[in-house]
């Protein structure tokens, strides 16, 4: 009734291959975007402190987000798994991290670019063992590149400047006079930056997807024979996957330390993050750049809210609540790939098709 | 129906083995320009193999592969692919995630070369590129007459139909040779039919080449302007259907001889 495509005609092809061919898209889209950028740096979110809906909830969702779009772009696209993408974060902020001290100067967010394409190059050299096997032997090639970078990450001491805390640590980084990183930037100027990363690769991706390099990634994905035989080259489109994701991938390291921890070391890069992103895809919906976002929240936000609503409103002790956030994560997890084993983006998709119908039933 | 006979292709003295295994023996034969030819046999005679001998996916010992009048050099898959031949499988080869008019799309992979940076901003050539390749993929869609599943994901199609997106998307390619494997195999008697009138469409208005391996006999000597027949991976008989016919080499191939 209020979502469907009827009545709404397309006399060119350019019309129909635009990102929201449908009107209905176009608002929702236009919506979502007036209360990221507008309603919630006025407002926040209700019943939630202004601190930590940036620092605890909006700020980290959006990197994680990133981190999920890049492991989609690899898993759910391309078909090629990858258990290093703790690792290749660290790979993105570890690089950041060297480029802002080899040039002090350089903007901050053309490190962050920088440190992104250092990690397509690294990731697009741990994917290559991609081109020989495939499944569970590629876990395991991938598994091996996260030890071997969480290793370099602790005995390369120049990759930290061989400093004694062993971390790395972002300083004050003053864009167009406003501090955008580091210990005294405001959270809503960091916000503000991650936000607009996040459309910013959000619609390049979508971007990429639909047209040739998106389809060839497909192509090998569903059926890598037939693929090889209409010309795509496996090379080619594998290893432009990894570059790709990783790219988004090093991006988020990037993000997630100077603009969200401020500080960081080898155990936020470490397998358990991996395992997280992987959730994150796998509960959103593999192959969806919306699932990407909302399997991100999800992860991310229910155990932080958990955590939050318990201490504040029931008084538990912070350590029950972490045991507890964990359980309820897990048992979500396990619901939610009972209900619809495609992830959120499905669920969503079924929806969007009730919607078109309703209150009718048929 | 061609009425000049110019080969476009030709194999000479093919041999394959897998270990063993003798897949193909000193096969030879030609293709002529536009023509239906059909691959013929009894199950395990080698003719998907040839195939795949054909558009590279396997490389024989020994034998050379003609086309365009040159001696083919040993090629990757992608890269015959590149030289125009298409083909289709005997186990349909979709590609299961994505919509009809996606997967149409895939056969104009090869023609399409914008950049990753153009492909990022979809703008410019980028998108130019897409429109103009989606208008030949319109019109190939509404030549095999499914316009109407052009935007359901083709895991949902009932068989015959995968099995004509699967000719849409090799037809995509605008091939020189189209390769069918089985393209009728467990079709009832109306979509054999359908079937039929698409490859007879597509040769006689593209003037596409056509290779086909059928099990249906009546549907080969339909189609067929000539017929390889191949029996444990030797070359039984070569000829125009009626000649095939009545080569008793071929009846005993298909009902035995008394021993």
């Amino acid at each position: 009734m209020f979502y469907r495509e009827t009545g709404q005609f397309k006399s060119k092809y350019r019309e129909e291959l635009a990102a929201f061919p449908l009107a209905e898209d176009k608002v929702g889209i236009a919506i979502l975007l007036v209360i990221a950028y507008v309603f919630i740096p006025i407002f926040g979110i209700p019943g939630l402190s202004y601190e930590f809906t940036m620092g605890a909830i909006m700020i980290p969702v959006f990197i994680f987000t990133i981190t999920t779009l890049g492991l989609n772009i690899l898993l759910g696209f391309a078909g090629q798994i990858s258990l290093g993408t703790g690792a290749f974060m660290g790979v993105g902020a570890y690089s950041c991290y060297k480029i802002m001290t080899i040039f002090p100067d350089l903007n901050i967010i053309i490190c962050v670019i920088l440190s992104g394409l250092v990690t397509a190059v690294v990731g697009m050299i741990f994917g290559l063992p991609s081109l020989k096997i495939k499944g569970f032997y590629l876990i395991v090639a991938t598994l091996a590149a996260q030890f071997f970078l969480e290793w370099a990450f602790i005995r390369v001491a120049w990759l930290y400047n061989y400093n004694d805390s062993g971390g790395i640590e972002g300083t004050n980084k003053e864009m167009f006079g406003l501090i955008v990183s580091g210990p005294q930037s405001d959270a809503l100027t960091r916000y503000f930056i991650v936000l607009t990363l996040l459309v910013l690769l959000t619609w390049l991706a979508s971007n990429v997807i639909r047209g040739r390099i998106g389809r060839s990634w497909m192509m090998i994905r569903d059926m890598d024979i037939a693929a090889e035989l209409i010309g795509v080259r496996p090379l080619t489109a594998k290893l432009s996957a990894f570059a790709f994701s990783s790219f988004y991938v090093g991006i988020s390291g990037a993000l997630m330390v100077f603009f969200w921890l401020g500080a960081a070391e080898v155990e936020s890069f470490d397998v358990s993050h991996s395992f997280t992103y992987l959730f994150m895809v796998i509960i959103g919906g593999l192959g969806s750049i919306t699932g990407s976002y909302m399997g991100a929240a999800l992860v991310w936000v229910v155990p932080v809210l958990i955590k939050e609503i318990g201490k504040t409103v029931f008084g538990f002790d912070a350590f029950v609540m972490e045991n507890f956030s964990i359980i309820f994560l897990g048992v979500a997890i396990v619901v939610i790939l009972i209900v619809e084993p495609h992830g959120l983006a499905r669920l969503w998709q079924i929806t969007k098709q009730k919607l078109r119908l309703w209150p009718f039933p048929y | 129906m061609s009425e000049n006979n110019s080969v476009l292709m030709e194999v000479k003295n093919i041999n394959l083995r897998f270990g063993g295994v003798v897949a193909i023996q000193n096969v030879s034969f030609d293709i002529y320009e536009g023509e239906i030819r059909a691959i013929i046999g009894p199950n395990g005679a080698g003719k998907s193999s040839m195939l795949n001998v054909i558009n590279g996916f396997y490389h024989p010992q020994e034998g050379e592969v003609w086309f365009n009048g040159e001696k083919r050099p040993s090629m990757e898959p992608y890269q015959i692919a590149k030289t125009g031949i298409a083909r289709t499988f005997q186990n349909i080869a979709l590609f299961k995630g994505m919509t009809t008019i996606e997967n149409v799309m895939t056969g104009r992979q090869l023609k399409m070369n914008k950049n990753f940076f153009w492909q990022m901003l979809r703008y410019g050539p980028a998108i130019e590129e897409e429109v103009e390749h989606r208008r030949r993929c319109e019109e190939i869609i509404d030549f095999l007459e499914i316009n109407h599943i052009r935007k359901t994901p083709v895991g949902a199609l009932p068989y015959g139909l995968q099995k004509r997106v699967e000719l849409a998307r090799a037809l995509a390619m605008d091939p020189k040779i189209l390769l069918l494997d089985e393209p009728m195999a467990g079709m009832n008697v109306e979509e054999k039919q359908d079937m039929s009138r698409f490859i007879i469409d597509v040769n006689e208005e593209f003037g596409t080449t056509i290779a086909l391996i059928e099990h249906d006999m009546a549907v080969v000597m339909d189609l067929a302007d000539r017929v390889v027949v191949l029996d444990y991976g030797k070359l039984l008989a070569d000829g125009t259907p009626t000649e095939v016919q009545s080569n008793q080499a071929v009846i005993d191939a298909y009902l035995g001889v008394p021993h």
